[in-house]
């Protein structure tokens, strides 16, 4: 059964249920022809031969159906426009993802001789040379298979700094309350201890409760820059400055890059470490959940102890030969982080980003990405509450709330959204605004698509005066309505086949 | 210009909304000493252009597509059908965020759990996250469940040397400030069976791997026996693949099965991305780390899903969270779903077994050419060690240059008490005629 949303700005055609692949099996059904073993035949291993295979039974065109019409069931960037605050949903060129599909790049395989794979290791080479400059660090790891992992990488670098040194009594890493709930689940991960800082009332990092912090046993600190109320820490120097005086090393996540790509460089700001999402600020899709990809890069108190391999020019070649690129492990590395060379084909991707914008593209992209978000602040100031009324970067916070309207919450707007072919913004983070919602447009989006999207929050501010019901029963027009959230996480139903004999 | 669609008009009209006369002015909170510095990257270059230069750059490559390879060692070569590769490239797909807002994103939710469902079918195991990063982040957040399972009161963790190096190199990694201390494959050469007398009361997993990472197989119920009485937990890393015939590791007992998803279909790409599978039993579901989707109803009763219990996440314990990971690798478990889907139940049993019989074929040539011998008292999956008249270096070179054939893995790099061993893999994409021109380019490589 299809829908169409009338009052959508977007036409969307939602398919609006679908049976589990499971259920449309029928013993016999095969999808794809798979060859015979043409060899003579060798005994099965006894013992070890498993007597029942639970997989579904189905034709290709049921599996190409039954998969189409799922995805008719999301919304996404290609069909819908996507604020969601500190997640860059930016367009993904299709150029990159041709790019990442050519045979040499999808064909090769992670342990072959380097000599048969100079192309992807020059890849690799030129990206880590692109992010260093892009970031002002001296060296990068492409490694790290998202943000976490990359912050985790960092970390765990900066811990291994400190006991290198004989330094063993740091133990605090302090973080703002305005951060990423990764930065402490982080620090935990690597055995150290989470110290949480304040924000001032312009949504700076409290420098008062930062110069309280600081000592003999701090780590360092984690610091998000546009900080995730989408404001530029307006001390980021005085920051990094408490920091390193007291022995410590500057964290950053980032992020929030798509404000700050050719407008600073966290290296010259006194960053020592800080991981790149390439799929927020590079273009890499999001693919519904990842993969993602987080290289790290550091200044040179930390690129010892980068984890191993790296890619390096390993001779330097002459007028008739190129360079030779190979692997090189630093010499104090904390070790390897994920298996293989990290997640090689959105470094094609991001690749293929970086050459086609060049660096008067990648700023200006961060430019438009910051005049958008300017552009509807400016257009949303006055109907909605803002915590910190400033000049914002490439997002902004509003308060989804009002006194005049008690029973309206963030999240009724956000699910208001939806029934505009919108998806919702950021809800309910950062934890520090009341009623959160993180809008970041993204500078793929037109002025045309900002006067619409700013039309329809004017329209539904009004509705949440005037006709509450219709935000409070929200969503209407999609595959499902608000879910039982309780139910599930109380009931637990996570797999649809019959729990094994031996499990019982 | 590239993907940016403001005219100049639209830029002078949104300035004028927001009152500031530039665009720079809206960045006079960066220190002025710091902003706008020149960086020292390329021009912008065309499409065309930028495409000619990428596939310049993958050409310089050799890759499986031109060459026959016989190279696994965790990462294989199969056949995926191109339908999984078109429906991943739909936009729905491929362009949606994670599925926070579950009216939004029924379609990637009921994905996540049919793969869900699907991995707890293959393993043997009833519960499955929505992914890890690979197989080897997979295993480390393993040895984080079952310490905290045990309420980090047992610290160690015996590891078999026959799982990945690589793997057992990022658990290294991941635990090295949790006081984690990780035993067993100090020696190389220890089989399963060695292992045992290092179980003891501070013993929180017992990991093996089946397939080994030398294709090897045996019957791990005795094992998880042994590691059941002495109070831990038994970690089983596994190839999805080799379960289309292989008894699950649910059957042996297993409380945790792991392993990289990759050959479901996922292209080698070079090592990533890839898919990193977790499942466990229904009791530890708590304990594990990673996203979740569940079944439940929406306010009309209508089924649906949704993520769950999310109150084991970053997002919502912060530093309480045993794990940092927020994203999974949706669109790789995607890949993995449509492949498991268009295989089905006879078609990863007849790859299975087609990887199994042309693997002992080809293992019986080689072990019949002067020079070269495979054990063949081992029980293997579709890889095999095969000793080498000289170095694997040397007969890598000479079968690339000279046939241009990928030769296998070699097995001294890692361990080396295996120099002069070549780990050879054999799938259903290495025909018969394959094997016979590696086995004849062996034989006159040794003359």
């Amino acid at each position: 059964m299809a829908f169409v949303i009338r009052h959508s700005i977007f036409v969307i055609v939602f398919i609006m249920t679908e049976p589990l692949i499971y259920e449309l099996s029928a013993a016999g059904r095969v999808g794809v022809l798979m060859p015979n073993p043409d060899v003579s035949a060798t005994e099965l291993p006894k013992g070890l031969v498993r007597e029942t295979l639970d997989l579904p039974e189905v034709s290709q065109l049921d599996v190409m159906r039954h998969f189409t019409h799922l995805s008719n069931m999301n919304f996404s960037i290609d069909a819908n426009f996507y604020p969601l605050g500190s997640c860059t949903m930016k367009y993904n060129p299709r150029l990159n993802e041709e790019t990442a599909r050519f045979a040499g790049f999808a064909f090769s395989h992670p342990l072959q001789h380097e000599s048969t794979v100079q192309g992807n290791l020059a890849l690799m080479y030129q990206l880590q040379e692109w992010l260093k400059e892009i970031g002002g660090f001296a060296a990068v790891t492409l490694q790290p298979a998202a943000g976490a992992h990359g912050e985790f990488t960092g970390v765990l670098m900066m811990r291994a700094y400190h006991l290198d040194r004989g330094d063993t009594a740091r133990k605090k890493v302090l973080i703002p309350n305005s951060a990423h709930g990764t930065n402490p689940a982080t620090t935990s991960m690597a055995g150290l201890d989470v110290v949480e800082l304040s924000s001032d009332d312009r949504g700076n990092v409290d420098l008062e409760a930062l110069r309280k912090a600081c000592g003999p046993d701090v780590v360092g600190i984690m610091i998000t820059n546009p900080n995730t109320l989408g404001l530029f820490e307006e001390h980021i120097e005085e920051v990094t400055k408490l920091v390193h005086d007291c022995g410590g090393l500057v964290y950053g996540d980032g992020a929030n890059m798509n404000a700050m790509v050719g407008v600073a460089r966290p290296g010259d700001l006194g960053f020592d470490v800080m991981h790149y999402n390439l799929h927020k600020t590079f273009s890499t899709p999001h693919g519904g959940g990842g993969p993602g990809s987080g290289p790290v890069g550091v200044s040179d108190k930390l690129k010892d102890f980068l984890p191993a391999p790296l890619v390096d020019i390993v001779d330097e070649g002459d007028d008739d030969e190129p360079p030779l690129y190979g692997f090189v492990t630093p010499k104090k590395s904390i070790g390897r982080m994920k298996s293989f060379n990290g997640q090689f084909g959105m470094h094609v991707r991001a690749y293929t980003y970086i050459r086609v914008h060049g660096g008067s593209g990648l700023r200006e992209n961060s430019e438009m990405a910051v005049l958008n978000a300017n552009y509807l602040l400016a257009k949303l100031r006055g109907a909605y509450h803002l915590a910190y009324d400033r000049v914002c970067k490439h997002e902004f916070v509003l308060e989804g709330h009002w006194s005049d309207a008690p029973e309206v919450h963030a999240l009724d707007i956000s699910k208001r959204l939806l029934d505009f072919g919108i998806h919702p913004p950021t809800n309910y983070f950062p934890l520090i605004v009341k009623e959160a919602l993180m809008i970041e447009p993204t500078e793929t989006e037109s002025k045309e698509m900002l006067d619409r999207f700013a039309d329809v929050m004017l329209t539904i501010a009004k509705e949440a005066h005037e006709s509450p019901e219709v935000l409070k029963t929200a969503p209407h027009n999609t595959p499902v309505a608000r879910m039982d959230e309780v139910r599930a996480a109380k009931e637990l139903v996570l797999c649809c086949r019959p729990t094994p004999e031996w499990a019982e | 210009m590239s993907y940016v669609p403001h005219t100049d008009s639209d830029r002078e009209a949104m300035l004028k909304t927001i009152g500031v006369k530039s665009v720079a002015e809206l960045f006079s909170d960066v220190p002025a000493k710091h902003r706008f510095p020149e960086l020292d990257l390329p021009e912008p270059l065309s499409e065309p252009e930028t495409w000619r230069e990428l596939h310049d750059l993958a050409e310089a490559n050799a890759d499986a597509s031109h060459y026959i390879s016989f190279l696994g060692a965790g990462a294989y070569l199969h056949f995926s059908p191109p339908l999984i590769g078109q429906l991943l490239l739909r936009g729905e797909f491929l362009t949606a965020y994670t599925p926070y807002q579950p009216e939004a994103s029924q379609g990637t939710l009921q994905v996540i759990y049919e793969y869900q469902s699907m991995i707890c079918a293959l393993t043997g195991m009833d519960v499955a996250n929505a992914s890890h990063y690979d197989g080897a982040t997979s295993l480390a957040e393993a040895l984080i469940m079952a310490f905290n399972h045990f309420k980090q009161k047992r610290t160690k963790v015996i590891v078999s040397p026959a799982v990945h190096p690589h793997y057992r190199a990022v658990a290294r990694t991941y635990t090295q400030g949790m006081g984690i201390n990780i035993v067993g494959d100090d020696h190389l050469d220890r089989s399963l069976k060695d292992l045992l007398p290092l179980l003891d009361s501070n013993t929180s997993l017992f990991v093996a791997q089946y397939p080994d990472f030398f294709g090897n197989i045996e019957d791990l119920k005795a094992i998880a026996h042994k590691v059941h009485e002495a109070g831990a937990l038994f970690c089983v890393v596994t190839n999805p693949i080799s379960l289309g015939m292989l008894t699950p590791p649910g059957a042996f007992g297993a409380d945790i099965v792991i392993g990289e998803g990759q050959p479901l279909g996922i292209p080698l790409s070079y090592g990533g991305p890839y898919l990193g599978f977790f499942a466990t039993k229904k009791e530890y579901v708590r304990k594990m780390a990673g996203r979740l989707v569940g079944e439940t109803v929406d306010a009309n009763g209508k089924k649906g899903y949704v993520l769950t219990l999310a109150t084991r996440e970053q997002h919502i314990r912060r530093e309480k969270a045993t794990s940092n990971i927020c994203t999974n690798q949706g669109l790789m478990a995607a890949c993995a779903t449509i492949y498991l889907a268009t295989l089905g139940k006879n078609g990863l049993r007849r790859v299975a077994e087609v990887c199994y019989q042309r693997a002992h074929y080809a293992a019986d040539q080689i072990d019949q050419i002067k020079g070269y011998s495979v054990n063949r008292s081992q029980t293997f999956f579709h890889e095999f060690v095969v000793k080498c008249p000289r170095s694997v270096e040397e007969i890598n070179a000479k079968l690339f240059d000279d046939y241009g054939i990928i030769g296998g893995y070699d097995l001294g790099k890692e361990y080396p008490h295996l120099k002069d061993h070549i780990l050879i893999c054999v799938t259903e994409m290495n025909s018969r005629e394959d094997i016979e021109e590696l086995v004849n380019a062996l034989e006159e490589i040794n003359k």
